[in-house]
Parts: C-alpha cells; structure tokens; sequence
C-alpha cells in the first residue's frame, strides 16, 4: 500500500460462473484525490466499484480502507463502512416512488429521526447549490430531465457530506455540455468535502476534467496509472488507442478476438 | 444416446427445481427474520395496506359477488333433483366462507398484487435501485419485502371477511329475488349451520394466501433478470407461482385443519 492511501485495492480478483472478470486489479487513490477509472466495455470497471461498496464479494484481494481491509466484513461493519460513502450509478437509481427531496434527505432520515419541514430545507438547499430550483424538490425523478436526474443523484450521494464518493458513468446519455456541468459540479463538491474520489467514465472530455489520477483496466488488470497529464504520454499503445478513440489497434483486435472466441465456443 | 439426454434434461429440470426451492427457503428465512427485526418502515407499510387492502377491494368484491350468485344458482339446480333446494343458503354460506372466498380472492390478488411487486421490484433491480438503496445503509430486504409480507398476511383475512359478506350477500339476492325464497328463512338458513370455526379457517387460509403471494411478487421481483424482458419474466414467474401455492396450502390448511 502507498503510504497514506486512503483507498488501496490489492491484487483484487473477480469470476463469474468461469467468466474471469479481474484477474488482477491493484491500485491507491490518496486522500482527497480524484481517481478515474478507464476501459472498454465489460472489462470490470463497474465490478471493480461493486467490490468497494460490498455489492459483491472478490474472489481473492484486499481493499483497504484507511488501512482497514473491508473484504468479508460483517453486515454491520459493512454499514458503518458504507456510512462515509456516496455514490451515483449510472443511470441515477433515483427512487420512483419518492418526491426528489425524499430521495435527497434518505440517508439522513434513516440515521436520524428528522421533522419533514427540516429535510425539505436541507434538501432545497442541496439542490440549489447544484443549480436547481427549489421547487424541484416536490417533483419525482420521471418528471425530471436526464441532466436534472444526474444532478440530483450527486445531491444524494454528498446529502450526508461523505468521506468518499464513487460515480459510475457520471455524463453518459448527456449532451456535451450538461456533461461539462456535471463535471465542474462533482469536482465542486468533491472539493468542497474534501472528499476522495473515484469515477468510471467513458468520456475522455469528462476524464480529463475531474481527473487527479487515472487507471485503465484491461484484460482484468491495470494496465496503466499515473497522472491525467501523463495519460497521453502513457507510451502503452491500448491506453493511447483508448484515449484517442482510435477504430484501430490492440483493444480492437482483442475484441474481436473474445468476440470469435465466444462464437467459437458457441458453435463448437 | 436419446435415453442419456433424456436421463440428462431430466435430472437438470429435478437439480433444477430444487435448487429453486432451496433459494425460495432461504428468502422465505431471510425475509421472516428481517421482519421481525426493527428499524419498522411504517410508511411503506401503510402504503402497502392501502394498495393490497384498499385497492383490491373491488375486484375482491366483484369476484365474491358474482361467485355467491351463480354458486346459489347451481346448488340450486344441483339439489332440485332430489328436492333439497333449502339447503341452497347452507351451502353457498359454507362454499364462500371456507373456499370460494378466500381461494377466489387470493387468486385475483395474486394477479393483481404478486405482479405489481414483482414488476416494482424487479424494476428496482435493473435500475440499480436496489444496490443504491444497499449504499444508502438500508437494507433492501427490510425496506421492501418486510412490509410487503406483513401487509398481505394482514389484508388478505380482512380482504377474505369482506369478501365473504358480499359472496353470501350475493348468494342471498338471488335465493330471493330470482328464486323465491323468503328472505327471512334464508338469512336464518345461512346462520344456522355456520360455524366460527368455518369462517375462521377461510381467515387461516387468507393470512397464508397473503403471505404466499407477498413473498412470490417479492421473490421474482427481487431476482429478476436483466432488461424488460426479465421483470416481464419475473411477473408472469410471480402470478404462476403464487397461484400454484395458493392452490397446494389451500389443501395442506384444510387436511391440517380437519386433521385428516
């Protein structure tokens, strides 16, 4: 482990039903640094946040967490851990059946027994912060807007001022410039908590603007980390090809490769 | 060769089922203890009460209604074969309240209800609604499948009773005013063989009707596949499966009931 990581991830593995998805995942994050984690689709991104957040249990691997490895905790170890975290998943995870200002305030209203006029407050206050009016706070997640809905998933996530935030996929499905908004207000508030982050995004736009650090997964591992300002002086022709959005090299060639692999298997 | 495949396909259908049931048996498990255990979610549980207890009220009523009615017209035609048509009250009071009132209702709330979780929750599911609300501290299994149990083993018996007045109530119109009975000596007829013990065991079913069908919406919903295609499976796997295991405990309650 680095010293002083706040977050480091050991050697992390991960299978499904055989289907090796991390066979080697090792990386730090520094305390109120802002990690971004890269890749092509279905290389583990998503599975690599899970595993912090105890969605699923690693195969073999540590994270540690302020030096406290969090693999097999208990349930109720598991809660107080998850107590410094906020996140945001991809595609909101906002609650149908809550007003927006419900689903602002759910964690402070399940920790403490709040009055409805209090949580209102705070709930009008967060979203105003993130540039909505207060009057959204009534309406409920399908009447808003994809760009509305990401905003107030990030009021949710820092409602309780976490230690640590996770975003998967912050700007997908948004226009190019509400995806721009979206990243000054997560690097405000990440700022602005002092708070230690770490986001999966495809959009190298957004990578370059929220990112302290960057690590590409591939074929399981991290291929790459190191700086956002080194990312295009990697001299790693799959990082290079990722980063430049390149049809063709090594990222190509091995998809297409799984791709007749699996058809292969398939047929045979 | 045909025989090996056939040995094959038929002990992964039997590994199969009992795997099913044994993930069925530890969700039943985990979701009794996380009932019992506090925090309580009044809120979603009186939002639960309404939708199962209040909103299925119509279609509890009009299923008992219309039930009753053509349950008088039947035994009535049945027994005028061999000049029993007084026992006409006896039986629909006895058919609704032991049977057709809580198999018929737990039947239409399974369709009405069981889907509704399933789609719900399974909606949850693919949305990640159920992993944040895991990351926001809460546990899913106490946030929405605690109330969901307990609201329908709670509004099904009163579901049931309701049901049962307007079945016999039913019963009653067309005994009188369709086949001429005295309204007096049907009403009498209806409660001299009625017993507490028979209307108590239609409640008996109920509370386990509700509690089969809560936790089958919930089950499928909870595990529901990836897509629309999967919560659509996930509600049809909800409906069938509450309705085969209504119709298993209606008889394991009555044997045990009766003792025989």
């Amino acid at each position: 482990m680095a010293q002083n990581a706040k977050i480091s991830i050991k050697n992390l593995a991960k299978s499904f039903s055989g289907k090796t998805v991390l066979t080697d995942v090792t990386v730090d994050v520094a305390p109120q640094e802002s990690l971004v984690i890269i890749g092509t689709s279905g290389c583990g991104k998503s599975v690599t946040l899970k595993c912090l957040l105890g969605l699923i249990t690693p195969d073999s691997g540590d994270i540690l967490i302020d030096g406290v490895n969090v693999v097999g905790q208990s349930r109720a170890e598991r809660e107080t851990m998850l107590h410094r975290f906020g996140m945001t998943f991809q595609f909101g995870a906002l609650f149908d059946s809550l007003p927006i200002w419900e689903n602002i305030t759910f964690r402070l209203r399940q920790k403490q027994t709040m009055k409805k006029a209090e949580a209102r407050a705070i709930a009008a206050d967060i979203v105003g912060q993130l540039g909505l009016g207060a009057h959204v706070i009534d309406q409920y997640p399908a009447e808003l807007s994809g760009g509305m809905q990401k905003r107030v998933a990030l009021a949710r996530a820092i409602a309780d001022k976490p230690e640590i935030l996770l975003f998967d996929e912050p700007t997908s499905g948004l226009d190019p410039i509400t995806g721009g908004v979206i990243d000054n207000l997560i690097t405000d508030s990440v700022k602005r908590l002092g708070a230690t982050a770490i986001t999966i995004s495809h959009d190298m736009a957004s990578v370059r603007r929220i990112a302290d650090k960057v690590a590409m997964i591939h074929q399981g591992r991290v291929l790459w980390s190191g700086p956002v300002s080194e990312m295009d002086n990697s001299g790693i022709e799959e990082v290079d090809q990722f980063v430049h959005g390149k049809p063709v090299g090594p990222l190509t060639t091995a998809i297409n490769k799984d791709a007749l692999a699996a058809q292969a298997q398939k047929v045979g | 060769m045909f025989f090996i495949r056939f040995l094959r396909q038929t002990g992964q259908a039997a590994f199969g089922f009992l795997a099913s049931l044994g993930r069925i048996a530890f969700f039943t498990g985990s979701a009794i203890r996380w009932t019992i255990q506090p925090p309580y979610y009044g809120k979603q549980l009186s939002r639960q009460i309404l939708d199962i207890g209040y909103y299925s009220l119509p279609v509890v009523g009009l299923t008992t209604l219309f039930s009753g009615m053509v349950l008088a017209l039947q035994s009535y035609t049945g027994f005028a074969r061999f000049s029993a048509e007084d026992t006409v009250a006896t039986v629909v009071v006895l058919s609704v309240t032991r049977e057709l009132g809580p198999v018929l209702a737990g039947l239409m709330v399974a369709g009405r209800i069981g889907a509704s979780m399933a789609a719900e929750i399974g909606t949850m599911r693919v949305t990640d609604q159920i992993d944040a609300l895991d990351t926001l501290s809460t546990r899913p299994m106490q946030y929405l499948v605690a109330p969901r149990l307990l609201a329908g083993t709670i509004c099904l018996p009163f579901l049931v009773l309701i049901g049962d007045i307007i079945g016999v109530f039913g019963g009653y119109i067309v005994g009188v005013y369709r086949l001429g009975f005295n309204p007096a000596l049907y009403l009498s007829r209806t409660l001299e063989f009625l017993e507490f013990s028979d209307v108590m065991l239609g409640l008996i079913k109920a509370a386990v009707f509700g509690f089969l069908i809560a936790l089958m919406g919930c089950y499928h919903g909870y595990h529901s596949g990836r897509g629309a295609e999967g919560v659509g499976l996930a509600t049809t796997n909800a409906v069938v499966s509450s309705s085969i295991f209504i119709l298993i405990a209606n008889y394991l309650v009555t044997a045990l009931f009766f003792g025989v």
